[in-house]
């Protein structure tokens, strides 16, 4: 009896499989698709062997000064010699042990926070106390050690300063705004309403320059702010108003009878609030606000125009050091570089929140 | 806990007591330490200020503007500035942003990747940034006058700017813009017949092809007979530096370059997720009506996307408004460089000029909002 024996199928054709396929179908599936291949060969070609050639090929990175730069690549070692300038600006040299703890302990309770189960009380006491003791650490004068007034600060170190607190600080305030905007009583709501559409309605450099004129007027003599403290000042009022409007679009998603269960549930307006409704409003709207903390990571550059040295003005100040003349191209590139990676992995981990809070979704 | 206290609406009505004394009494601190401020440091208030002589020349002006000028001039120069620079920036933009968002569609791997790469490297570096780099570095390193890049005698590209020729309308050019007119309102009539046309017949009429050679010959027809009144003036270097023509200083280059190429990116996302958002389904019925692929995008699916993709798109135009108060940190006169910047130097009334300058922006937002509403109300499905 004859055994039937199936045949293994036949391989497609050699053109419909692995990389030839692929290469048909994505970039020469039609005479038009073949000449928009060309035009995008031709783009990277002007772009890249000449960026490549300047940033690495003809690069010199081997020296300390500029004579040790020659030709037309690019200058790393003006980076590198100033890269204490870049990351902490003026603070004094033999003090620099003091920001990098600050941001050595930072790393480290991120990855305790990560790695570590349980121990949520911990973690949170941790979390709290980390601004204390940065401050402390940062401003001394305490403790033995010298003061470092902030006009010292400055680079990285202080665009991260101006960040973080313009996060924290801005978020509580942008939830109140929220709530008040959403409030059933007319005056609440309306001075939020007023308020969230001022500052939405004008550009952050006149908040900016208000806050550094004319805030000190607003206060008896006597009464000084820091600079840093004005800007501060200018951008937590300012993105509060972002994140109210975040928060806003998020009830918005939130289904009535979530409200009607709270209230049948006896919960009064502050617990309604804090334990049904904000954690699911919050949740929906995380995509929105990261994309607000990001444009606030990048409108923090804005200080340098009231007279702040953060990260993005060292460009200004390291080019115009009498022995680094004309080194503006590398600092603008390197600072660009340092800027990118923030706001890019800022954008990573919200995608990465967006996919993990999605509880709706199988897991 | 008495009994009154209990009572929702009373303890609504406590709660703004208590904010609105807050409120006002908060007001009141500051208006009085601001008064006691600004007498103990002899700043004037008022503002009387506006018709004073501002004592200072601006570089570039679409209005007549000498150093007699008073400040409410300077006021109206730099809104005109904020104003010129915007418009350019929203059309440069919005050009660069649908290549860039059709990019992205693409089939073609190496043109979407090359878009999104492009995205992601402009979109996550500060604005600040990029139209410093502009200014110090790219426009800054082209060169001298005398060695300028040279297109065809006409447009010469060195560190002062961009020089172009620039059209003089003699007498009678108005011929052409009445030309211009009719043919715009020759296409929306042609338009509107072979509509009704072909709703009631089927038959279709070449509407675009026809109102292009409309557009193109009736104002060149004008122009011919009116004896051809426009002519160019074209830029010639003397001394140094270039006169005569169309002039475009690396300030204004520097802010219109960097802000159109970073608005752009977000305008390129909204129109790739308003296209995105349209539905697979509505692709496929409408490839099964056998509509060509050109006409699936004109009738099916562009019409949904825009209800999506317009009003984000208005948003970056508004933010690309409010950015090019960034041209402060390089110079460009517009609003805030110097209103809120010189002319507050010169008369210390920060809080009026401040003021002044934010409702001014604010008007500004107000108007655009109104449009964003408008259309929004006119783009909402009409549901029976």
């Amino acid at each position: 009896m004859a055994v039937y024996s199936p045949k293994p199928a036949k391989e497609p054709p050699l053109l419909e499989r692995g990389p030839i396929a692929w290469v048909r179908h994505n970039l020469l599936s039609s005479p038009f698709n073949i000449v928009f291949t060309i035009l995008g060969i031709a783009i990277l070609y002007m772009i890249i062997p000449p960026f490549v050639k300047w940033a690495i090929l003809d690069a010199h990175f081997v020296g300390s000064s500029k004579a040790d730069c020659g030709g037309d690549g690019a200058c790393w070692i003006f980076v590198r010699e100033k890269l204490n300038m870049f990351f902490f600006g003026f603070y004094p040299h033999a003090e620099l042990w003091r920001p990098k703890t600050v941001i050595a302990v930072i790393l480290a309770l991120g990855a305790f926070a990560k790695f570590v189960p349980g121990l949520h009380r911990l973690k949170l006491a941790l979390i709290v106390a980390y601004p204390v003791f940065a401050y402390l650490l940062l401003h001394g004068g305490h403790f033995g050690l010298p003061l470092v007034e902030t006009s010292k600060w400055g680079g990285l170190l202080l665009t991260l300063v101006i960040a973080t607190v313009g996060i924290v600080l801005s978020f509580p305030l942008g939830i109140l705004l929220a709530l008040g905007r959403q409030s059933k009583l007319p005056i609440i709501k309306s001075l939020s309403v007023f308020y969230i559409e001022f500052v939405r309605g004008v550009p952050l450099i006149t908040v900016l320059f208000m806050a550094s004129v004319v805030l000190p007027l607003f206060f008896p003599e006597g009464i000084n702010f820091d600079k840093l403290v004005r800007a501060l000042i200018g951008i937590t009022l300012f993105e509060a108003a972002y994140v109210a409007e975040n928060i806003r679009s998020g009830f918005q998603a939130i289904p009535k009878g979530q409200y009607e269960a709270a209230d049948a549930l006896g919960l009064g307006y502050w617990q309604k609030m804090a334990l049904v409704i904000l954690p699911q409003a919050i949740k929906v709207t995380i995509p929105n606000l990261v994309g607000t903390f990001i444009s606030l990571f990048k409108d923090t550059s804005l200080v340098m125009i009231i007279g702040l040295f953060d990260l993005l003005a060292m460009v200004t100040v390291t080019a115009n050091d009498r022995d680094w003349l004309g080194m503006d191209t590398e600092g603008y590139v390197f600072v660009a570089f340092v800027f990118w990676i923030f706001t890019f992995s800022m954008s990573m981990v919200s995608k990465r929140l967006e996919k993990k809070l999605n509880t709706d979704k199988g897991n | 806990m008495p009994a009154f206290l209990r009572n929702e609406k009373i303890r609504g009505i406590l709660y703004q007591i208590i904010t609105i004394t807050l409120f006002v009494g908060f007001l009141f601190y500051i208006a009085q330490n601001t008064a006691h401020n600004i007498e103990q440091r002899g700043i004037k208030t008022g503002f009387a200020f506006l018709h004073a002589t501002a004592g200072f020349d601006i570089t570039e002006s679409p209005i007549p503007f000498t150093p007699q000028s008073t400040h409410w001039d300077v006021f109206k120069v730099g809104l005109l500035n904020t104003l010129i620079v915007s418009f350019w920036g929203i059309v440069l933009s919005s050009l660069i942003g649908l290549l860039i968002g059709v990019w992205r569609l693409s089939g073609n791997w190496l043109i979407n990747r090359i878009a999104a790469a492009y995205i992601e490297t402009f979109r996550n570096i500060p604005v600040l940034l990029q139209i410093l780099f502009w200014y110090n570095v790219v426009l800054a390193t082209l060169p001298a006058a005398r060695h300028s890049i040279n297109f065809f005698d006409a447009v010469f590209i060195n560190n002062r700017g961009f020089f172009m020729p620039e059209l003089v309308f003699g007498p009678g050019s108005w011929l052409i813009g009445a030309a211009l007119f009719m043919a715009v309102v020759a296409i929306y009539l042609l338009s509107r017949w072979a509509k009704k046309r072909q709703e009631e017949t089927g038959e279709q009429f070449p509407v675009f092809v026809t109102g292009l050679v409309l557009l193109v010959l009736l104002p060149l027809l004008a122009y011919l007979v009116a004896g051809r009144p426009v002519t160019a003036v074209y830029p010639e270097l003397h001394g140094f530096n270039f006169r005569g023509g169309k002039t475009f200083t690396p300030e204004f280059l520097a802010l219109l370059f960097a802000l159109s190429i970073y608005t752009a990116t977000f305008i390129g996302e909204a129109i790739r997720s308003g296209i995105e958002a349209v539905p697979k389904g509505q692709k496929e019925a409408a490839t099964s009506l056998g509509l060509s692929p050109m006409q699936q995008l004109r009738l099916v699916v562009l019409p949904q996307a825009v209800r999506i993709a317009i009003p984000s798109i208005i948003n970056q135009y508004l933010n690309l408004i409010k950015n090019s108060s960034l041209a402060a940190a390089i110079g460009y006169p517009e609003l805030v460089t110097i209103f809120a910047g010189t002319s507050l130097n010169q008369t210390g009334q920060a809080l009026e000029i401040l003021l002044i300058t934010m409702l001014t922006y604010l008007l500004i937002s107000l108007i655009v909002s109104l449009i964003l509403n408008w259309f929004n109300a006119k783009m909402k499905i009409k549901e029976r």
